[in-house]
């Protein structure tokens, strides 16, 4: 969908557009009136419990649930043996959400219970007794590659690689992007610098922990409400796994208290389903906190090696790297978007990025915003920082002078259409923050990120209601504010006031399918999906004036929320308000609806640029934030206090990913910090107010220039904590979280070397 | 489980003594609730302790203060003779958890949990405090570095209760500091802490000291040798310096997911001493 040849958006005067009114959630937020996943109730309901294998590895000989079923309350029970082994595609979907003759994991659902009472549940499950074989297990992404590692899956060989292996191994897939030869470019540079770095793997932290209820009548309909970025993938998923039509499983999605990437995937909705079913009541499942860490999708732990060539003069002649992620227990690392992305900021001519897929005895990993991108960034601009250093060239004059742009050949295949890496390099130069003096034992880093954005499937409608007020239905969960931006864009596009408005997430039975609230494509599609909804309405209202008027249609043109004859030879007649026209509408042919349908493309790239301040106590190796920076392209923000939200959300999860955040498992294969005390995102007061600067570089691809923002600003914090973080302790730190033991050891390593030269 | 809220001393020792199974004193509840939700551990039997009066005051007691084991940190905080007094006991326990957690935490709930990590403790074994233990065979009054044994553990005996923490009289000249090392802000558990106090004569040379650490060990532990360190000098740059290789020497940690051994080591040194010059601040002195 291009953008409006009508609309210019850098001059285009907008009535509602780039203003910030009132989001329409927000009262319901902060009363506590908003149903969120464990506000669902259903009469009769019964309490859902998982149990999970206490083994990172084991094999399974037996399950005997039979001391549990007699416990007085209980009311069904379910284990693998309860779901069909069913399509290859979902396979491991449903190995994960209940374990099939091996826990994968620490943490992985064996069994579920469903009863009366919490206290039941927990009881049975202590009653349910699990044979366990326990094998030797492995945690680590290089440590699973290495020949006679523990292997996970037996029938894995590597996808992707030629000649293909004859033996099985941890290694799901490779991957390779790139043009040109690296080695020939390096031998044109004047400075080479290689670099390994490993990162943690991260949970995405949202608040609400995963919850569902599901009721299953015994005419095989079953209802479902839960706490999802996806309702449609979540029915979908779920009819299949338990073998029922999509038509017979209704999905309302709930409020959402976080999900980053995180609820893209089912987990206990499947689980809940088979319990209902079996037990004929409804049954709720809401997880703990601990069984969110343990058995949710946090995201990748990498390790890559990361070699770069420039000339003196600042020109990358080539570029190199090696990503190896594991995504847990089954093949998806986002290992494959990590090596697309690494070099997609830049203008080069010898580029190669190879990626490797690997499996360990973790829980499955999920989508974690920008997935794949923040741990590549963080090497790339890593070892770009340490060459701008290298040749004395300020590291933002370096980015401009490779920066790509419009016909740019990406590293990862296309060519780019009109992006703002450019403008946001020199907004980030020109900011007084990049020029403000450092305290002691301060360091200032700067790094980019560049992020894809997705579009996709989309369907919106639009019913125009007889006092004139509009109800829009969409079908992706609002994670970021959509609801406030799609009633701007319709109220915009109708012409009249915000607050006439009101949309809603509808549920699966209701609207046609929608993907999943993810890749930051929601104000991208589903604005745009709204727009032409919108647009739909108003020739159907412009169609009702017309009839009114007795006048042709295309006499009728719509202004300023009026329909108005399209010039005097039209006729003279009044204009005719939409509430006016929504009024009569019975007399004139019954309901106004505007609906729109679509696989939406042309969603912009988008980059940004992150600057950090960071301290360094060089006795304890404690970092702080002292002051941050965001500067990133949103293409057209349509609601700029959400655009900051997000640039923030970004940048504190990555402070969060840079600094303190990291799985720790212990010698057993044991999550040791399953919980927020151990598991250390940041609190408000560990965080200096982000501040943000939007750049606005029309997306060609959208009728307003929108492009998508919600994942880019978690692409450059690592690299850019950091670059402060080296430059503030003099010494490059290339492992995740920059944890105070760590840093000390570099320091104190530093130290070391130098009191031996 | 069964639960009671006596309001008296002697009605709550003699629950705790007479029941079989496991029973557990309830204080604030901030650990104690939390272990019974995690299921680690599942008492028979309850007492509440906050219904007893005694047990809510602070009171002045031969020049220094009682404490009732009952008492907030929020009402530490905000008794203004307490926090002039011992300034490095109050920040400690201001230290604990939150706002919504200081208006229920208490010191002796902090010591009686013997974590080798409790905030209030490593500043309270500095400040010389004592633990008053009512129980069956009547009360007795102890140095509280001896409550804790190790992780979890203490020396009470059955039906044994902490009715007070005794701080003593303050010499002029004093002053007390305790800081914790975490990665965050707030709202963490101490990877080190230290607490010093001390006193100095007229001439501002360290008469008396005393120099606590925690989790460095499997309980807080006093450190003699870095005491030593301070008394007899001016607590100059040098006595500062071997303040701290003698926190570091005194150590005896683990590797854990919150910090290496030789990590806290080296940060119970550092910390050890900025908690001194801390305290030398406060009793009036200067580097
Ligand atoms: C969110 C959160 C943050 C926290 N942050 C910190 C922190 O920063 N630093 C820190 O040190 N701790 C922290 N804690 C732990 C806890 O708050 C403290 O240890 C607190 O001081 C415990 O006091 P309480 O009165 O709540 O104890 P309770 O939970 O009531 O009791 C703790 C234990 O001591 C026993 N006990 C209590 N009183 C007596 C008594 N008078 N005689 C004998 N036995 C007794 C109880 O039986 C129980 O075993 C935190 C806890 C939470 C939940």
């Amino acid at each position: 969908m291009p953008l409006d040849s009508n609309i210019d958006p850098a001059t285009h005067k907008f009535n509602l557009v780039g203003t910030r009114p009132l989001r329409p959630d927000g009262v319901d937020k902060v009363t506590g009136r908003a149903k969120f996943g464990a506000d669902a109730n259903a009469p009769g309901m019964l309490v859902g419990k998982i149990l999970r294998s206490p083994h990172p590895h084991a094999r399974i000989r037996s399950i005997n649930t039979a001391k549990a079923a007699k416990l007085p309350g209980v009311k069904a029970i379910v284990t693998a043996a309860d779901f069909k082994e069913g399509k290859r595609a979902l396979r491991d979907v449903l190995c994960n959400v209940m374990a099939r003759g091996k826990a994968l994991y620490d943490g992985h659902a064996v069994a579920a219970v469903a009863a009366t009472s919490a206290s039941v549940a927990r009881k049975a499950l202590k009653l349910i007794q699990v044979d366990y074989e326990i094998l030797p297990h492995v945690t680590d992404v290089d440590e699973a590659m290495k020949p006679g590692a523990p292997l996970l899956h037996d029938d894995m060989i590597t996808a992707h690689v030629d000649p293909a292996p004859k033996k099985p191994s941890n290694v799901a897939a490779r991957c390779e992007f790139g043009h040109g030869d690296p080695e020939v470019g390096f031998k044109q540079a004047d400075v080479v610098i290689e670099r390994s770095f490993r990162t943690e793997a991260t949970h995405q932290g949202y608040i609400e922990p995963h919850a569902c209820l599901a009721s299953m009548g015994m005419d095989g309909q079953g209802e479902l409400w839960v706490c999802t970025q996806g309702h449609y993938m979540v029915r979908n998923t779920c009819a299949a796994l338990l073998g029922m039509d999509v038509s017979k499983l209704r999905v309302t999605a709930s409020e959402i208290g976080g999900g980053f990437g995180g609820k893209t995937t089912v987990f206990i909705e499947p689980v809940a389903l088979a319990l209902s079913r079996k037990a004929g009541k409804p049954v709720k499942i809401v997880m703990s906190r601990e069984e969110v860490f343990r058995a949710s999708g946090p995201t990748s732990s990498s390790s890559m090696d990361v070699k770069i060539g420039v000339t003196k003069a600042g020109r990358i002649t080539g570029a190199l790297a090696e990503i190896r992620m594991q995504g847990g227990a089954f093949a998806g690392a986002p290992v494959e978007l990590g090596a697309m992305s690494a070099f997609a900021c830049y203008d080069l001519e010898h580029v190669k990025s190879v990626g490797w897929d690997v499996v360990t005895n973790r829980p499955k990993q999920a989508a974690y915003r920008a997935p794949g991108a923040p741990m590549v960034a963080f090497a790339v601009e890593s070892v770009l920082d340490e060459l701008a250093r290298k040749i004395g060239m300020d590291p933002i004059e370096l980015r401009l002078k490779n920066a790509a742009k419009e016909g740019t050949q990406s590293s990862y295949g296309p060519k780019y259409n009109r992006i703002g890496l450019r403008q946001c390099l020199e907004a980030t130069r020109n900011h007084p923050h990049y020029t403000a003096p450092l305290g002691p034992n301060e360091g200032r880093g700067v790094a980019a990120g560049f992020w894809f954005n997705f579009g996709g499937q989309t369907c919106v409608s639009l019913n125009i209601n007889i006092d004139g007020t509009v109800a829009l239905a969409v079908g992706t969960p609002d994670i970021g504010g959509s609801r406030a931006s799609m009633c701007m864009i319709a109220a915009e596009e109708l012409g009249i006031p915000y607050d006439k408005v009101r949309a809603i997430v509808a549920d699966t039975s209701s609207l046609g399918y929608n993907d999943i609230s993810e890749g930051s494509r929601v104000t991208f599609s589903t604005g745009l999906a709204t727009i032409q909804a919108a647009r739909d309405a108003i020739g159907k209202l412009c169609a009702r004036a017309a009839k009114t008027w007795g006048i042709s249609p295309e006499a009728v043109v719509w202004e300023n929320g009026h329909a108005k004859p399209s010039s005097p030879n039209a006729g003279d007649f009044a204009p005719l308000s939409l509430a006016d026209i929504a009024k009569k509408a019975g007399n004139t042919g019954g309901p106004i609806a505007g609906h729109f349908e679509v696989n939406a493309d042309g969603a912009g790239v988008s980059f940004a640029i992150h600057l950090a301040d960071a301290a360094v106590d060089p006795e304890t190796g404690r970092v702080q934030i002292k002051r941050y920076t965001v500067i990133q392209d949103a293409g057209k923000a349509v609601h700029p206090s959400y655009v900051e939200g997000q640039f923030q959300g970004g940048a504190v999860q990555g402070i969060g990913w840079a600094l303190n955040e990291e799985y720790v498992y212990g010698k057993d294969g044991r999550l040791q910090n399953a919980g927020f005390l151990d598991y250390r995102i940041p609190v408000a007061s560990d965080l200096p107010m982000i501040d943000t600067v939007i750049v606005e570089v029309p997306n060609p691809g959208h009728p307003y220039g929108v492009r998508g923002v919600g994942e880019t600003s978690i692409v450059p914090p690592l690299a850019a904590i950091a670059n402060a973080v080296s430059a503030a302790a003099d010494v490059r730190l290339t492992e995740l979280p920059m944890s105070p033991p760590r840093v000390l050891k570099a320091i104190d390593g530093k130290a070391a070397g130098k009191a031996r030269r | 489980m069964r639960y009671e809220a006596p309001t008296t001393i002697n009605a709550a020792v003699k629950l705790l003594a007479g029941k079989a199974g496991q029973a557990r004193v309830l204080a604030g509840g901030t650990d104690l609730l939390v272990q019974m939700r995690t299921d680690r551990v599942a008492p028979d039997l309850i007492v509440d302790v906050k219904r007893i009066p005694a047990m809510r005051a602070i009171a002045a007691k031969s020049g220094g203060f009682r404490i009732g084991a009952a008492v907030s940190g929020a009402e530490l905080g905000a008794n203004k003779a307490l926090r002039k007094a011992w300034p490095g006991v109050v920040e400690a326990a201001n230290l604990i958890g939150s706002t919504q957690i200081q208006s229920r935490a208490t010191l002796a709930g902090n010591l009686c949990n013997a974590s080798p990590a409790a905030d209030s403790v490593p500043a309270l074994v500095a400040a010389g405090a004592s633990a008053a233990v009512a129980g069956p065979r009547g009360k007795r009054t102890v140095p509280v570095e001896s409550i804790a044994v190790g992780p979890g553990k203490t020396s009470l005996k059955k039906g044994e209760i902490v009715e007070a923490i005794i701080l003593p009289k303050r010499a002029p000249r004093s002053g007390d500091a305790y800081l914790r090392f975490i990665p965050r802000t707030e709202m963490d558990i101490a990877v080190v802490g230290a607490g010093v106090n001390l006193t100095l004569d007229s001439k501002g040379v360290c008469t008396a000291a005393r120099v606590a650490l925690g989790a460095v060990a499997e309980r807080v532990i006093l450190v003699p040798e870095a005491a030593a360190a301070l008394v007899g000098t001016k607590v100059d740059a040098a006595a500062l310096k071997r303040l701290a290789a003698a926190a570091s020497a005194a150590c005896r940690p683990i590797d854990d997911k919150r910090g290496t051994k030789e990590f806290r080591i080296k940060v119970a040194g550092v910390l050890a001493r900025r908690a001194a010059e801390t305290a030398l601040k406060r009793a009036g002195g200067s580097k």
